[in-house]
């Protein structure tokens, strides 16, 4: 498989600021790409560079096998849903669709029949004629959506997608981002900072933080076997143990990261023991309930099923957990 | 208006009134005065009304030469002030650089500062460089506080005009060329005609910069000053001044109709 995008060492520096410090990444052909990462990790820098916006400082960056050291984003056979949409203002929903045709003259019965499919393709079939002033949100995301597929591009970019969406909609077109791909084709590769967006929705996931790439892998890789404690700790809600701790279960001194769901809590005089903690918190989460159980002098959390009979704080209870479940993580100071 | 909004009370109404009769009475009164058959003084009431000053003003060279001489300066000031406005509006908020603060407050400062001392900065400044008076000086004079007007018209618009719809364009295929052509200029297009129209009118009505600026050229305003010291056919000014207030006044009626439009257009695109 060719990669679709590839990034060589790439480095870009804002004077002092290391917004992207020294990045290997392959991203491949028809590939749904995730870039997550709190705010100033470097995902948008990242994005912004592949589209063309910013040229690296060091290092290379190639699509589909072509280098594009110097090349305009207007050249680049790569297309850019934006975070606010950056819909013109002064042209209706076609003229926004149909204005990269128009640019390569493409002529009006060909651009108006293409404009309308990609339209149709984002469900907005028959809008054409409005302004984007008098679209919904939801809306003018889609046209977004429309104006950037309709030129058929080898990679499509989306900068948080979903941001600006209600809790409702976001999931809708959480659904539909995936269907669309997969009718197109094509790789897109989309920059979030929800972990539940990046896991839900992607292939792979790679996962920034202060400039650095920390991890590439499927959603089930970064979740069940981070890396590093930012990764454990970024994506969900790991228990991150320190190396004294888990010398004590393993004999050895690392860092690692325990799933709340690979614990199991028994309750005190139900025969079995590995380890006794405290209760000493408790959130009703629905189906499950969450506690915090401190034993040893850390805070475990565990995620229990929700029922009338469950732990209640202050209670003494005893835990356990498949050796397997501990993730042994690299080496860190 | 909401339905339930209570009404005003008399006395405000009658302050509303007042108000407006205090602003618009003497614009009355030049307007009938225009009409009036006595030449010398302007005594009440009129002691006649005709239309015959209408015909004298058409016919009199000096009033075409003042009215000449005005469009020309305010046409061309205002062309200067389109162009440099809009550029320097374009730095300003399209980059960051040190000193933008500064730039944006000085180019903002003629129309601060009162007419006199721009006037009389210029032509110390004209007399320094041994700049002979003429029509250039007028136009130069001008552009001062046209440039301002246009400035700020452009920038208004240029904040509302995000950055990513200009990175949006250069991703879809335009080169900085149609980028400029298709997207920031039909955006600029509004703020422009009305910053370009507002300016239009702030020249053709100037008199202080105007009086320091000028040689022996006279432009409407300060033709219209000289000629009310005069004692005969004074109601040649009134027709004048009547004929620039209906000229003028569509342009500015205009120039805010499509600035307020322009808001409404662009300001729905907010998330």
């Amino acid at each position: 498989m060719t990669a679709a995008v590839s990034l060589q060492r790439v480095s870009r520096h804002f004077g002092a600021v290391k917004a992207l410090d020294e990045v290997d990444l392959d991203v491949g052909e028809g590939e749904f790409f995730a870039m997550l990462g709190p705010s100033g990790s470097g995902k948008t820098t990242c994005l912004r560079l592949i589209a063309g916006f910013e040229q690296p400082t060091t290092g290379g960056i190639r699509i589909f096998d072509e280098a594009v050291e110097g090349v305009p984003p207007y050249r680049r056979n790569v297309n850019t849903v934006f975070q606010d949409y950056a819909l013109f203002p002064h042209m209706d929903v076609r003229e926004n669709v149909e204005f990269s045709m128009m640019l390569k003259k493409v002529d009006k019965t060909a651009r108006a029949r293409e404009a309308e499919a990609a339209l149709e393709m984002v469900k907005l079939g028959g809008y054409g004629d409005r302004r984007p002033g008098q679209l919904s949100g939801g809306q003018r995301q889609r046209v977004a959506l429309a104006r950037a597929i309709v030129n058929k591009p080898k990679v499509l970019l989306l900068d948080e997608p979903l941001g600006a969406l209600d809790l409702k909609l976001r999931e809708q077109m959480q659904d539909e981002l995936k269907a669309l791909q997969k009718t197109l084709g094509i790789t897109f590769i989309f920059v979030t900072h929800d972990q539940g967006e990046a896991l839900s929705m992607a292939d792979r996931v790679a996962v920034f933080n202060l400039g650095r790439l920390m991890q590439v892998g499927t959603p089930e890789e970064i979740y069940r076997k981070p890396n590093s404690r930012f990764v454990a700790d970024f994506v969900g809600s790991s228990n991150v143990l320190p190396p004294a701790f888990v010398h004590n279960i393993v004999g050895e001194r690392r860092w690692a990261s325990l799933r709340p769901e690979a614990i199991h809590v028994i309750r005190a005089g139900a025969g079995l023991s590995t380890m006794s903690g405290r209760v000493v918190s408790r959130s009703y989460l629905g189906a499950t309930t969450r506690l915090g159980i401190m034993l040893k002098g850390i805070t475990l959390n565990a995620v229990v099923p929700s029922a009338e009979d469950a732990p209640v704080e202050g209670e003494t209870v005893t835990i356990g957990f498949a050796r397997e479940a501990l993730h042994l993580m690299e080496a860190e100071e | 208006m909401r339905p339930d909004t209570p009404r005003a009370p008399w006395g405000l109404k009658l302050a509303a009134g007042a108000g407006l009769f205090f602003l618009l009475a003497p614009i009355a009164l030049i307007f009938l005065y225009a009409f009036s058959s006595e030449e010398r003084t302007y005594q009440w009431p009129p002691p006649g009304l005709t239309l015959k000053w209408f015909e004298v003003t058409w016919n009199r060279p000096d009033v075409w030469q003042a009215l000449t001489l005005s469009v020309q300066v305010a046409a061309i000031s205002t062309a200067i002030a389109l162009v440099l406005g809009t550029l320097c509006a374009a730095a300003v908020s399209g980059s960051r650089f040190f000193g933008r603060e500064t730039i944006s407050l000085l180019v903002i400062l003629p129309i601060a500062l009162p007419g006199i001392i721009t006037g009389i900065s210029l032509r110390s400044a004209f007399n320094l460089l041994d700049i002979p008076f003429s029509f250039w000086t007028i136009v130069l004079g001008h552009a001062t506080f046209c440039i301002v007007v246009v400035y700020n018209n452009a920038v208004a618009r240029f904040r509302r005009t995000s950055g990513s719809m200009i990175e949006a364009a250069m991703d879809l295929g335009a080169d900085k060329f149609q980028t400029f052509r298709y997207i920031i200029l039909p955006n600029l297009g509004t703020a422009l005609l009305a910053g370009g129209m507002l300016a239009f009118a702030l020249s053709f009505d100037e008199v202080i910069v105007t009086t320091f600026t000028a040689g022996q050229q006279q432009t409407l305003p300060i033709w219209m000053l000289e000629e009310l010291v005069r004692p005969r056919q004074r109601p040649v000014t009134n027709v004048v001044a009547m004929v620039v207030v209906v000229v003028t006044l569509v342009p500015i009626l205009l120039a805010f109709y499509l600035s307020r439009g322009g808001e409404q257009s662009v300001a729905g695109m907010g998330k």
